[in-house]
């Protein structure tokens, strides 16, 4: 692990989809303990962007690098076997919008699963792992209910402790509040607010303009699928430069 | 039907009985090496489509079109014009296993493309191998939503057994056949083995159904 590189650095990235462009040259960098909200309206390609730095989308152009090593191709310049891929993917952690922990596993079992079987830690320190994380996301108790009790903002909050539970270099969170009942977005939100206290590295992509606001330090804008403002969340809320983003934000007051 | 009809069924019930086993042996072997041909031909046919994987799921699908019958005159009479020769016992095994495996790859298929989209994206993207998400993550929910379609099968192949007789497998119903042929009592004999195959039945449905509460207690299935 190289301390000095940037834990996400991605480089000229494109992608569309049936020739509908939908990342055009996306440049931006993630430092260590950096938290970073990516805003925009619908479509406009913050998720895809998220969902290439993980290679759950393969981007057609551009390079990303995730602690210096590049994701998805290879030195020699050939694409990674799904092998090559999942040992990249093991070093984040993917906390998704529908949340997706397995139903036939129970709680406990789906914070361990991928400590276990995909990083090899021994079982009871990952049961010891798992509790501490289950803790720390008020889930502890719940530990041997199977998801379909569960309420959305439980899931979410297990969802978390499973992501914790990798060690990751960086989570990404796609939209984790936006499947969420307005009475559980609080709930979710505090969990991730007290992570970042804790300069835990994440990427956010969220609607909730108020929390990318308090939580993040440092905001990127994507329109049309390019990087129209990156900038702490005080000058891209407070001060936008470009006409977009002001009527983007306009759009939330 | 005399009293002494069913006396001679008694006096013979060591042949019945051996038959029975056989027919437990070839259902209980077939059924496990079916069921995991299954799941190996859905994870072999899983993924981006290519000719190899089109053409594995034509053959399956040509298989389950043909009666078990024909698949094993093929194996045991057919093939030996090429030269390949095998036991009886050989052919019934392999025809019973990959004919069922062909309906355990097409239930599992089924189950398979009704996943969410998120159950395959997370386990990616907490770092699982293909086959490690095929095997920890997709195909126990596979196998649990899939548990009534099973019951079918299961006894499906539990009747197919009985054509494993055609080809000098001493099995149950030849067991029965036999025991009718010598002492012309074809009730009584008869009545017996349809009591056996019932009798195997009812454990199947208890089985399926600790399944089912079982899958349940998950919220996989609902009934």
């Amino acid at each position: 692990m190289n301390d000095l590189s940037p834990v996400i650095e991605v480089d000229n990235l494109c992608k569309s989809f049936d020739g509908m462009e939908v990342l055009r040259s996306i440049n931006f960098t993630v430092e260590r303990g950096q938290i970073i909200s990516i805003i925009g309206s619908s479509g406009s390609g913050k998720s895809t962007l998220l969902r290439c730095i993980n290679w759950l989308e393969q981007p057609d152009r551009g390079t990303i690098r995730i602690v210096g090593n590049r994701i998805g191709i290879k030195d020699d310049g050939t694409p990674m076997s799904e092998r090559e891929l999942a040992k990249m993917r093991a070093r984040m952690a993917m906390v998704f919008q529908g949340f997706n922990l397995w139903p036939h596993l129970n709680v406990l079992r789906n914070v361990t699963e991928a400590p276990v079987h995909v990083q090899g830690v021994a079982k009871d320190e990952a049961i010891a792992q798992a509790e501490v994380w289950l803790q720390r996301v008020g889930m502890l108790i719940k530990k041997d209910a199977y998801p379909y009790t569960l309420s959305g903002g439980q899931k979410q909050r297990v969802a978390i402790a499973r992501a914790l539970a990798m060690n990751p270099e960086v989570i990404l969170f796609d939209e984790p509040t936006s499947a969420l009942d307005p009475e559980l977005v609080g709930e979710v939100q505090d969990v991730i607010g007290e992570l970042a206290a804790d300069n835990f590295t994440m990427v956010i992509v969220t609607h909730e303009m108020d929390f990318a606001r308090s939580i993040s330090n440092e905001v990127v804008f994507i329109d049309k699928g390019v990087v129209v403002e990156q900038a702490p969340p005080e000058k891209i809320f407070g001060n936008p430069e470009t006409e977009r983003l002001r009527q983007f934000v306009g759009k939330y007051r | 039907m005399k009293l002494y009809d069913w006396l001679t069924v008694w006096l013979n019930i060591d042949r019945v009985m051996l038959g029975f086993g056989v027919t437990i042996l070839f259902f209980s072997v077939a059924t496990v090496t079916a069921f995991t041909g299954g799941c190996v031909f859905v994870y072999l046919m899983d993924g981006k489509q290519n000719i190899l994987k089109r053409s594995l799921r034509s053959a399956l699908d040509v298989l389950r079109t043909l009666p078990f019958l024909i698949v094993l005159y093929l194996l045991y009479y057919g093939l030996p014009q090429i030269g390949i020769r095998m036991t009886s016992w050989t052919a019934g095994m392999i025809a019973l296993s990959v004919y069922h495996a062909s309906y355990y790859a097409e239930i599992l298929r089924g189950a398979r493309v009704a996943l969410p989209q998120g159950q395959m994206e997370s386990a990616k993207a907490h770092g699982f191998t293909p086959f490690q998400m095929y095997y920890r993550i997709l195909l126990p929910q596979m196998v649990l939503r899939s548990g009534p379609l099973f019951g079918n099968l299961l006894v499906g192949c539990l009747k197919d057994t009985a054509f494993l007789s055609i080809i000098t497998i001493y099995e149950l119903t030849a067991a029965a056949n036999a025991l009718q042929a010598v002492y012309f009592i074809p009730m009584p004999a008869f009545i017996i083995v349809i009591f056996l195959y019932w009798i195997i039945s009812l454990i199947l449905e208890r089985l399926l159904r600790l399944m089912g509460r079982y899958s349940k207690h998950r919220g996989l299935s609902y009934e």
